[in-house]
């Protein structure tokens, strides 16, 4: 009982430093002018299993917050501008740039971020904003297609994500995109790995807790792709996906999968309701 | 040249003569130390920003020698005072002997 007592009173002294890695209550506006839903209620899919989704922005330093409030402090926005001129640049036999078709992106590709993965109706499958690019590049271009999660289809993703920041993310999760919800949804909730994680494991049942010296987040992928300060790079969701996985002694699915695509729907679609912030800062 | 690399700045474009201004900037570079090896054991050779300055008019701000420990992407916000209308010249230097510039113009008024 004494042990029980010195605890109590050891975890109101520290209280402070004890709740530092939930989420805290400051408002994100990036570069003065685009303000973002960062808490939200769930939608109706998570009944029983979150209250309030809360992007990861919240779980983050004060420091690394603040990176995301202004484009040129950014880095994420370097591979922005660099895919700019990607989409300037004519590539494949059909010598033909994204910008032959899309104009400029700020008009053509709002929006799009906040609805992908999403069923395609020709190619009878759910598509992520990677896919979409590619069958572009193959099918229209004439190009090779770039491999999932590279450089260049990741910076690409984030120039394209980043004309939606401050909208809600809003996938369709019924209708044809039904059934590859429910896969997604099922690994969610399976347990992987010689530790039998589940990603519900930690991102549903212990966010706020810390993971090691790191604060678990809710693990929405609002705000991907995103810029890690660990690597300095641009991440994709399903580059985060892996690592989880193999974090937890499994062996992984690959980037671009079809479990992945189903996982990115299901997990994207937790997130319905927050803020589009890719590329966003995260340590 | 190093792939990929692009100066940034981010500065007033007008002041009142006199005012201190916060200028911010950033240049994209893998700003690789030479410590590290590559999968089959060689020394990748350093390549990084050795260099960078700023000047006003010809008069120099600050003049910054970087070393190897210094992280990709260097960023750098500092203040200057603004007496006249005038240009701020950014210079950065590679260590494989390229040089990136960059002007800004700033009002007074």
């Amino acid at each position: 009982m004494k042990f029980k007592a010195m605890t109590a009173i050891a975890a109101l002294l520290f209280a402070p430093a004890a709740f530092a890695g939930g989420a805290d209550d400051d408002t994100l506006v990036v570069n003065g002018d685009i303000e973002m839903t960062t808490k939200a209620p769930a939608p109706a899919h998570l009944d029983g299993a979150l209250d309030e989704i809360i992007s990861g922005w919240h779980f983050r330093s004060d420091e690394t917050q603040q990176l995301q409030t202004d484009d040129f402090e950014n880095q994420g926005m370097i591979f922005v501008d660099q895919a700019m001129d990607i989409w300037n640049t004519a590539e494949g036999s059909e010598g033909k740039a994204c910008a032959d078709c899309h104009d400029d992106p700020a008009d053509s590709m709002t929006g799009v971020a906040a609805t992908y993965p999403k069923w395609n109706e020709d190619a009878g499958e759910v598509r992520t904003v990677q896919m979409q690019v590619n069958d572009c590049r193959v099918n229209r271009m004439g190009a090779d297609a770039w491999k999932y999660d590279a450089t260049d289809a990741i910076s690409m993703e984030a120039m394209i994500a980043s004309h939606s920041r401050g909208m809600p993310v809003n996938v369709a999760i019924d209708g044809p995109a039904a059934e590859a919800w429910e896969k997604g949804k099922e690994i969610y909730y399976t347990r992987y790995g010689q530790l039998e994680l589940a990603c519900a494991s930690c991102h549903e049942e212990n966010y706020g807790n810390y993971i090691r010296a790191d604060h678990l987040s809710q693990g929405h992928i609002n705000g991907f792709p995103t810029y890690r300060l660990k690597n300095a790079k641009l991440n994709g969701a399903h580059s985060r996906f892996k690592g989880c996985i193999r974090d937890t002694r499994a062996e992984t699915f690959s980037p671009g999968s079809d479990e992945f695509i189903a996982l990115e729907l299901y997990v994207k679609s937790r997130g319905n309701g927050l803020s589009v912030e890719g590329p966003s800062v995260r340590n | 040249m190093a792939s990929g690399v692009k100066p940034r700045v981010k500065a007033p474009k007008k002041a009142s003569a006199g005012e201190v201004v916060t200028i911010k900037t950033l240049i994209s570079h893998k700003m690789e130390s030479g410590q590290r090896k590559d999968s089959s054991g060689n020394v990748i050779p350093r390549s990084i920003i050795n260099r960078f300055t700023c000047d006003f008019n010809g008069q120099n701000v600050v003049d910054v020698v970087l070393a190897p420990a210094i992280s990709t992407n260097p960023y750098f916000e500092f203040e200057a005072t603004i007496p006249e209308a005038g240009d701020l010249k950014f210079t950065w230097y590679d260590d494989d002997g390229d040089v990136y510039e960059e002007t800004k113009s700033v009002a007074v008024g």
